[in-house]
């Protein structure tokens, strides 16, 4: 399987990263490349091989249900590029 | 004691100097600071944090004169810039981070300040750890302070922990924190002439840890000789209520299986690990380390890992998807960099176009091509099934009764800054070739200096262990340091 230019722009829009024209080439080249090199894994029988989610025997861990930390916005929101009374601030997004 | 004198002390040296009152913890402090600062061509810190550091060296002169030192009291450290650090630069030396300063610490990190270690900096790094050379980082790429014999051209002290073992080897640290994802710490380790120890996943908590692929990364020491690794090692593990995947398993005596016999251990040399064209340099340390290891007692044994050749294609599905789920926090709302556009779409896309570099961007593009529609069953699903049969090649290796398996750590010696800039991104990712298994496994794997090539550079070997196992790393790491020596590059910086 190959990427086009246009697969490589709409792939670009859903990850939100703006790309060039020649940004976009430049990926399609090099997408295609570990694309291709992927295909060997078509070579393996994975028939009835689960895929592997853990890879240690462990079952997930559970907190208890209380609450062990917060109540300091003024903290949470400290490093925001713009904030205003402990809110982050966004451009509109509701006219 | 000469600065250069106090620099050139392992850990375990100064462990020994700082409780016999030889020096003092602050005038070890200097003396790394001076070096640091001497060694700036090297560009392995991003931040150095001398008053940080000072204050800390102070606390543990306090802390030694009442006899209360802790296991890394005074111990100078460089941490690498994934790790969140309280109020202290955090950037996973990426531009999309601009001036983030977290107003927490990273469980690893917070171990090793509670045994009383020192903060030099914030050491040099792939962009979010992803690179094979050091060169993908906002701030520069790393010089390795190694050189070919008779040549002044830089070279790459690998990555992505390329400011880690460069500070390390070049003595502007006495120990550093890494993170490995497909070989962060042993690639870099092994350019380097330094030892370095991914532990098992789940040995070292990853909360405060800057995410790349969450089921792959594992934090771990770089260090100068396997001992200091073992000490390093000790304190950074733990298990932690933070990190889900963090696993119940009490902390090992690393230091104390260092220098204990391997005689009767089980070493399995995988033949899939012989490559095609792989260079006769490479095949005798290999040999070599084989020698040394069956000299002490060990018996070897021929082994076969058939999936191994996937892992690297494998690795570059999985990874990627991982890193396109992680990084999509950064979008310019919460910390870090903000681009403006027309409406918060655009906001997004500018500021992440802005704020990625083009091996991280790329990444995030392979990644959310292989979970898009369509794709996820061909591509990640698929991954994660061949994933499932590189474990189970490991499994079947230990269930029948091998201890370690031994391999070479890279396919070469450290390459030239830049030599690798037209190369296809897949040449690069060869690098990664013999580590990325031990990842894909979540098994522990320790890169220890072996020799070096034909131009004087240094070559490392790779020991494997069963989960959770190791000390039985530490205690064949050693026979191997034993037998090669250590390695330190002639100072030119």
């Amino acid at each position: 399987m190959s990427v086009d230019i246009a697969t490589v722009k709409r792939v670009a829009h859903l990850a939100r990263i703006a790309v060039t024209e020649e940004e976009a080439t430049s990926f399609q080249g090099e997408i295609n490349a570990i694309l291709g090199f992927a295909e060997q894994l078509n070579e393996v029988d994975v028939d009835g091989v689960e895929p592997l989610t853990s890879v240690v025997a462990q079952t997930m861990k559970k907190r208890v249900d209380v609450v062990t930390d917060g109540f300091y916005a003024d903290r949470v929101v400290g490093n925001a590029p713009v904030s205003d009374d402990d809110f982050f601030m966004v451009p509109k997004v509701v006219e | 004691m000469s600065s250069t004198d106090l620099t050139s002390l392992t850990i375990a040296e100064i462990r020994d100097g700082l409780s016999a009152k030889a020096f003092s913890a602050t005038d070890l402090t200097k003396a790394y600071l001076a070096s640091m600062e001497a060694a700036r061509a090297l560009n392995a810190y991003i931040v150095e944090t001398p008053e940080q550091a000072l204050s800390m060296a102070a606390a543990s002169d306090e802390r030694i004169a009442k006899g209360e030192a802790r296991a890394l009291e005074g111990v100078p450290l460089g941490i690498k810039d994934l790790f969140a650090t309280e109020g202290v630069h955090t950037q996973a030396a990426s531009h999309i981070l601009d001036k983030f300063k977290p107003s927490y610490e990273s469980t690893v990190t917070a171990n090793l300040w509670n045994d009383g270690a020192v903060m030099l900096g914030k050491l040099n790094m792939d962009e979010f750890a992803m690179g094979s050379s050091n060169e993908t980082s906002y701030y520069g790429p790393v010089v390795n302070p190694w050189r070919k014999e008779g040549s002044n051209a830089p070279l790459v002290p690998g990555g992505s922990s390329g400011g880690s073992a460069a500070a390390v080897a070049a003595r502007l640290c006495a120990g550093a924190t890494a993170t490995d994802t497909g070989g962060s710490i042993r690639q870099p380790a092994a350019f380097t002439g330094t030892v370095g120890i991914k532990p098992t996943y789940g040995r070292c908590s990853r909360w405060g840890t800057v995410a790349f692929a969450s089921s792959l990364d594992q934090a771990g020491p770089i260090a100068r000789t396997v001992r200091d690794a073992a000490i390093l090692l000790k304190s950074m593990a733990s298990v932690d209520a933070k990190d889900t995947t963090s696993v119940d398993v009490p902390v090992g005596d690393y230091e104390g299986a260092v220098g204990q016999s391997v005689k009767g251990l089980r070493i399995g040399i995988p033949r899939e690990y012989r490559l095609d064209g792989m260079s006769a340099e490479i095949e005798a340390l290999w040999q070599q380390g084989i020698a040394w290891l069956k000299e002490a007692g060990a018996e070897i044994v021929d082994i076969s890992l058939p999936h191994t050749k996937y892992a690297l294609p494998a690795y570059y599905i999985v990874a990627p998807a991982e890193a396109s789920s992680n990084l999509a926090r950064y979008d310019g709302v919460r910390y870090g960099l903000r681009v403006p556009g027309e409406d918060i779409a655009a906001m997004y896309e500018n500021t992440r176009s802005a704020g990625f570099g083009h091996e991280v961007k790329r990444r995030i593009l392979i990644g959310t091509y292989v979970l898009s529609a369509g794709y996820y069953d061909a591509y990640y699903v698929r991954a994660q099934k061949i994933r499932t049969l590189i474990k189970r090649d490991f499994d079947l290796a230990f269930a029948a009764g091998v201890d370690a398996v031994l391999t070479p750590a890279t396919p070469s010696a450290a390459f030239g800054l830049e030599e690798m800039a037209v190369a296809s991104p897949v040449e690069m990712y060869l690098n990664d070739v013999f580590t990325v298994t031990v990842n894909m496994a979540g098994l522990p794997g320790l890169a220890v200096p072996a020799g070096l090539d034909k131009a004087k550079l240094p070559l490392g070997l790779q020991l494997i262990g069963r989960p959770f196992e190791e000390e039985t790393l530490f205690r064949l790491g050693q026979v191997i340091e034993d037998a090669a020596g250590s390695f330190t590059p002639s100072k030119w910086w």
